[in-house]
């Protein structure tokens, strides 16, 4: 994809949202990026777009302006089973505002589909900056209730719960992301959230 | 006997003297170096937008009450005084404001070499920004 629309004035950024750059190593040095990637041990990214999970995408046009807010979309259909997304719809239209065959979204409709955080997601977040800290210093114990206080105060924020999976020893490929994952359908809080927007 | 504190906030690590955990203050020297704000008759201040405090609530013998400025700036603050820890997030009203103005937020983070990279290097170009994890 980045090989194909990089004469095109376009690049690609991403941003591994982990626990250090040692999880992130194994993808990057097997994708071999060309386009920068990026290692977010801090959540900083999260906390600035208001990201609640991943994969998310946004778009940002030549002018540093917001052209396409968060939306969940994978580079692949590998999880469309579970996720009910499907990534090609999204890389085409990728694809056609790239080449400026299409707008992207209006800036009243990037408005519209904003979900701009509150409060709760906020303090959630400052908790879990707590537990983070306490969790490197290696007080992993006295970390785990700002873990979960975090977690009762945005329990929708996937990037807190699922991202300190390993760090608390829970499996986030296991039966506790199987539970989260549950927990979202009861409570019709889906776990992926993409835009709504016309095909 | 005054205690070292950990503050964490906007993506830093800093230490504060506190006289009591259960209460931290913040010297008014530190709020403007390390907050970049400044206390002033009108209220809290930076450059010549000023915030409106209850200063009898915010001032004590110890220093500015770190929750009563918090609250002022509405920003969370949460603490662990067991680790004499204490992290001020970010305010919503603050991220939200940003995000709606939809100027991109700028960040500058490290790659796996340790070389830093900034979203507005890339000005000029559409970029597509993926947030991703292996969890």
């Amino acid at each position: 994809m980045y090989e194909e629309l990089a004469d095109e004035g376009f690049t690609v950024i991403t941003v591994g949202i982990e626990r250090s750059p040692d999880d992130a190593r194994p993808w990057i040095e097997k994708a071999r990026p060309q386009h920068p990637s990026l290692i977010d041990i801090e959540h900083l990214v999260p906390d600035l777009y208001g990201m609640i999970n991943v994969p998310t995408v946004v778009w940002i046009d030549e002018e540093g302006r917001i052209a396409r807010p968060n939306d969940a979309s994978f580079a692949s259909n590998r999880f469309k089973l579970l996720t009910g997304l499907d990534s090609k719809r999204h890389l085409r239209r990728l694809r056609a505002w790239v080449r400026g065959e299409a707008p992207a979204l209006t800036p009243s409709e990037v408005r519209k589909h904003q979900d701009l955080p509150t409060a709760a997601d906020q303090e959630a977040r400052a908790e879990f900056t707590l537990a983070w800290w306490l969790s490197r210093e290696g007080h992993d114990e006295d970390a785990e209730p700002h873990y979960v206080r975090a977690g009762e105060l945005a329990p929708h924020d996937i990037t807190i719960r699922r991202g300190s999976m390993r760090t608390r020893g829970l499996n986030p490929m296991g039966l506790a992301f199987l539970k989260l994952a549950i927990r979202s359908v009861l409570t019709r809080n889906p776990l992926y959230r993409p835009l709504k927007d016309s095909p | 006997m005054p205690v070292t504190m950990t503050l964490l906030h906007d993506g830093r690590v800093d230490e504060i003297s506190v006289a009591d955990l259960a209460r931290p203050t913040i010297s008014p020297d530190q709020l403007e170096s390390l907050l970049g704000w400044e206390l002033k008759p009108e209220g809290l201040c930076q450059g010549y937008m000023c915030i409106p405090v209850d200063q009898d609530d915010l001032v004590g013998e110890d220093g500015l009450d770190l929750r009563v400025l918090a609250d002022a700036l509405q920003r969370p603050f949460v603490t662990d005084e067991k680790h004499a820890v204490a992290s001020l997030g970010a305010s919503h009203h603050d991220r939200g404001e940003a995000l709606a103005s939809l100027d991109a937020p700028d960040f500058t983070l490290p790659d796996l070499g340790g070389n830093l990279h900034s979203l507005s290097d890339e000005r000029g170009k559409k970029v597509l920004l993926v947030a991703y994890a292996s969890w």
